[in-house]
């Protein structure tokens, strides 16, 4: 009589690669006596060399297991099927296999918890991932941040809520009313503070168990180094490409891992650089973009809410590091798309060719960040020197108006800028349609250009000469200074 | 994975690092689906570890769990191609109960995770006479992606 065996995926090449076979017998173990006598190569995985079944090895009948039938003798009806279904099982070896994890035994022990650290710390306390251990971490654990603004407000908070034991927060800005609308460590009475001051009332609030040390000073290439030695984790909240690269490289040499986030207008990035093993900012970017291609936040725009979330990332990924818990967001770029509510993550690669990460690095010291990014250091002199024939100040504009001069005044910004604040009488082409629409001025008007700040208008004036305008002035300093000189009612951005 | 070879998918290599750090200190467990032709795993079936000896020494995958993950490979028209499990705090080479408990064919993928942060990813194959594992060969798909990332430089 002819039983029908289904074969595992595993045993199949022994099997001609059939997932089933026949096999004669009246009792479980004839049929499978049978099947190894047809199918040789079955044999050493289905029994032990003690001639029995494996203890791995589940054989079913129909839908029991013979274990809870009479094993092998259990008979074989007709029209029976026969399953061999595998247990899979492993795990690791124990006693002189295992390997030590006590390379932290020679540290200091951390911290013990107060009383009041118990009780404020309680709902980390009782998760297994945290525990007393790993709080007692937390408070031992240093970390900087750098930059109070979008991103170091949500930062600082956490960290400092979370029980960090040390805060360290680098910013020599003071707090402005543009700030307000993402910069939540800061509150309107404290516009026109340093941001450190006003910093650290807001997080002594929060949690006067945490040290925090404030560095008044703008990050260099002279001072990061020093800076950065105490800490543990920095938490890179900066708004431009040389700070960005002076903190990456800082902490590749130091070795101390970069919490990375930035924002712009609706998308946020976030990753962890620096560690040993992991990329860093230049594995991903070796050179930066050139200047002026990338608008900052200042230019671009930023949704007030999307630091927090980003912040927060970086936040979470500092307190991951230092309790050591979790997957680190190491070697994955993580982009959050706030419009359309998306994370999407990308993996990155440690390049061997890196500068200043890589096997042969060609940067060892930290260099000059404003000249690797092209920048160069403003000439404010010169700047403010006018050339009258193609630039007028914003009292000079004002005193021909009044004077009733004939002057038409091109407003080059985008408009939603147009409606936050104008020049009485201009007439608004965004830069971007000057090219077609310059038609629509008369190149025998005397025109003034202007924009916020005089950049935009520069190039709108140097465009409308080279299509034969020939008496074309750019308002210096743009609306800005119009409003500071001439007209202090209408609102700045 | 005639040549013993086995290729994950980005996201299939974050699943098993993060399935292994999710369960730590205890053993993760799971399944391997794919083509046995190119060694592609296209997914993963995280199963439960139902071991009786402790979970953070063993694991084991039950036979009703293995038969829901020969379902799930052919659902996908995919065939089971092995098991992927953790060793919390230790290498990621087979252990002798590992080899004990062996399936011919089947890859053996390991990961290791190190105070709670999976590290590196072998994979295993038994030697047809079951005397010792063999380690094939794990590539890692290259996100395709990873240039995107450089056109989005800010």
């Amino acid at each position: 009589m002819s039983t029908k065996i289904l074969i595992p995926t595993p045993l199949r090449p022994y099997t001609d690669k059939k997932d089933a076979v026949d096999a004669d017998g009246g009792t479980v173990g004839e049929v499978l006596a049978d099947l190894t006598l047809k199918h040789a190569g079955l044999k050493g995985h289905l029994y032990n060399e003690q001639g029995k079944l494996r203890s791995f090895v589940n054989v079913y009948i129909n839908d029991e297991d013979i274990r809870y039938l009479q094993k092998e003798q259990t008979p074989v009806k007709a029209g029976d099927t026969l399953s061999i279904i595998p247990s899979v099982a492993g795990g690791v070896d124990s006693g002189s296999g295992a390997v030590s994890s006590s390379a932290v035994a020679e540290i200091a022990p951390d911290p013990e918890l107060t009383n009041d650290e118990v009780k404020r710390y309680s709902r980390h306390l009782i998760m297994p991932e945290v525990g007393v251990d790993g709080q007692r971490k937390l408070k031992a654990s240093k970390v900087l941040c750098i930059g109070a603004g979008g991103l170091g407000s949500p930062v600082a908070m956490y960290l400092a809520a979370a029980g960090v034991g040390t805060l360290g927060i680098v910013d020599f800005d003071v707090v402005d009313f543009s700030n307000l609308h993402r910069q939540i460590l800061h509150g309107t009475s404290d516009v026109g503070r340093s941001k450190l001051a006003s910093a650290k009332d807001k997080l002594v609030a929060i949690n006067p168990e945490v040290k925090i040390v404030l560095h008044e000073v703008a990050l260099t290439s002279q001072n990061a180094l020093e800076l950065f030695a105490p800490y543990d984790v920095i938490v890179d909240g900066t708004d431009n490409f040389p700070t960005r690269y002076l903190v990456n490289d800082a902490c590749v040499l130091l070795g101390k891992p970069n919490a990375y986030g930035s924002i712009f207008r609706f998308e946020g990035q976030a990753s962890v650089f620096g560690t040993k093993d992991g990329p860093c900012y230049r594995c991903l970017y070796p050179e930066p973009p050139p200047p002026g291609l990338v608008p900052s936040c200042a230019e671009g725009g930023v949704l007030g809410v999307l630091p927090g979330m980003v912040g927060m990332i970086q936040a979470t990924e500092a307190i991951k590091l230092i309790l050591g818990v979790g997957e680190p967001l190491i070697g994955r770029f993580l982009i959050y798309d706030a419009l359309r509510m998306r994370f999407r993550e990308l993996k990155l690669r440690k390049d061997p060719d890196c500068p200043v990460c890589g096997t042969h690095p060609t940067v060892t010291a930290l260099i000059d960040y404003e000249q690797f990014c092209g920048i160069h250091p403003a000439a404010p002199e010169v700047a403010t020197v006018i050339d009258h024939a193609t630039e007028i100040t914003a009292l000079e504009l004002k005193r021909r108006l009044d004077r009733g001069d004939a002057l038409k005044i091109v407003d080059v910004r985008e408009p939603n800028e147009y409606q936050i604040n104008r020049i009485p009488g201009s007439v608004l082409i965004p830069l971007g349609d000057v090219p077609q629409r310059y038609k629509e001025l008369d190149p025998s008007d005397e025109i003034v250009v202007q924009c916020k700040m005089g950049g935009r208008s520069a190039k709108a004036a140097d465009f409308l000469r080279s299509v034969g305008f020939t008496r074309v002035l750019n308002l210096k300093g743009g609306i800005l200074d119009w409003i500071d000189k001439v007209d202090p009612s209408q609102p700045k951005y | 994975m005639s040549n013993r070879r086995v290729a994950l998918t980005a996201a299939v290599d974050a699943e098993i690092r993060r399935h292994g750090a999710e369960t730590f200190p205890h053993e993760c467990c799971g399944a391997l689906v794919g083509d046995s032709a190119t060694g592609r795993v296209a997914a993963t079936v995280a199963l439960p570890n139902t071991t009786e000896e402790g979970p953070r020494r063993r694991f084991l995958v039950r036979p009703s769990d293995y038969r829901l993950a020969e379902q799930r490979a052919t659902e996908l028209g995919a065939e089971l191609l092995g098991f992927y499990h953790s060793h919390p705090d230790h290498p990621a080479r087979p252990s002798q109960f590992d080899l004990d408990h062996a399936w011919p064919t089947f890859a053996y993928v390991i990961v290791s995770v190190m105070n709670g942060a999976a590290e590196r990813m072998t994979v295993w194959f038994l030697k047809d006479d079951r005397s010792i594992f063999e380690e094939g060969e794990l590539d890692v798909d290259e996100n395709s992606d990873s240039h995107a990332a450089a056109a989005v430089h800010r």
